[in-house]
């Protein structure tokens, strides 16, 4: 099955991480390009502090990994775990493909009917 | 095996217009267009025998015992795998505009049938629109837990795994020949 390459546990963790906005839209940010815990911080409503619990959670779901360098710390994306969260998806828009064409096969009995 | 040739035969025929996932919002978006009217499409959610006909995947056949099909409405359905086993989940309709949006929940019960409250619902946005002739229906589903996603793709991967083996069986049809 799919999901083998996460555990549980793993599954939990990148799900909860990305079940808030904040965390979606960091992810989004570093993704794209590292950025350091500060720059992050300009970008929201919020304490210092409280993006850096935010890019916690998201470390421990190992969607991004943190880097000292100097008095920085910088937050890089890591795409693989993402990649591993798509796959689920994939695999749920398989269930809607068969259902799709399930949805079909009732309407063409229709066609037939007439 | 049959008809699993027959879906392939019909996949070229049936429009999947597109999917769209947000893996980081996780939300998938999936779009198939019709060669029927908007209430003719609106029918097989609102009917409870033909949605037992396509809600659950062909090795776990839904049936629904109930189906209240209005705002506040509870739907209470299994659906039976291969083994004789059974996976209990429910609906309960959050907003209906006939026949252009059906917002819903959809969840896992437990063994009472009723919801599972440790398991949170998958939330599921459809909305249908006539374009040129043909009805568009656009699914949005959002997942807030793991757990209802693993159970859902664990019975959809097996399908997917009868899928591979009806074209196999396919191309040894066509090698024979």
């Amino acid at each position: 099955m799919v999901v083998d390459t996460l555990s549980d546990a793993e599954v939990d963790r990148i799900f909860h991480a990305l079940a808030d906005a904040t965390r979606r839209d960091i992810v989004t940010r570093v993704i794209h390009r590292e950025q350091s815990v500060s720059m992050l911080a300009q970008h929201y409503a919020m304490s210092f502090a409280a993006v850096q619990k935010h890019v916690v959670v998201l470390e421990r779901a190992a969607l991004v990994t943190k880097e000292r360098r100097g008095r920085e710390q910088i937050v890089h994306g890591d795409r693989a775990t993402l990649r591993k969260a798509a796959r689920l998806l994939d695999a749920y828009e398989e269930i809607w493909r068969l259902r799709a064409q399930s949805i079909d096969e009732i309407l063409a009995e229709d066609i037939r009917e007439e | 095996m049959r008809f699993w040739l027959k879906i392939y035969e019909r996949n070229d025929v049936m429009a999947v217009v597109s999917t769209r996932k947000d893996t980081s919002a996780l939300t998938l978006t999936f779009v198939a267009e019709f060669e029927a009217s908007i209430e003719r499409v609106w029918q097989v959610w609102q009917d409870p025998r033909q949605l037992e006909r396509w809600w659950g995947p062909p090795t776990w056949p839904a049936t629904f015992d109930s189906h209240d099909f209005v705002v506040g409405g509870q739907s209470r359905y299994y659906m039976t795998g291969p083994e004789g086993e059974k996976a209990l989940g429910w609906w309960t309709i959050t907003a209906i505009d006939a026949p252009h949006r059906l917002e819903f929940d959809d969840g896992f019960s437990g063994a009472d049938g009723e919801p599972d409250p440790a398991m949170k619902p998958i939330a599921c946005v459809v909305t249908f629109e006539t374009v040129d002739g043909k009805t568009r229906m656009t699914t949005v589903t959002r997942f807030v837990s793991v757990e209802h996603l693993e159970q859902v793709t664990a019975m959809g991967m097996e399908e997917g795994m009868r899928g591979a083996m009806g074209q196999i069986d396919a191309l040894l049809a066509a090698a024979s020949h």
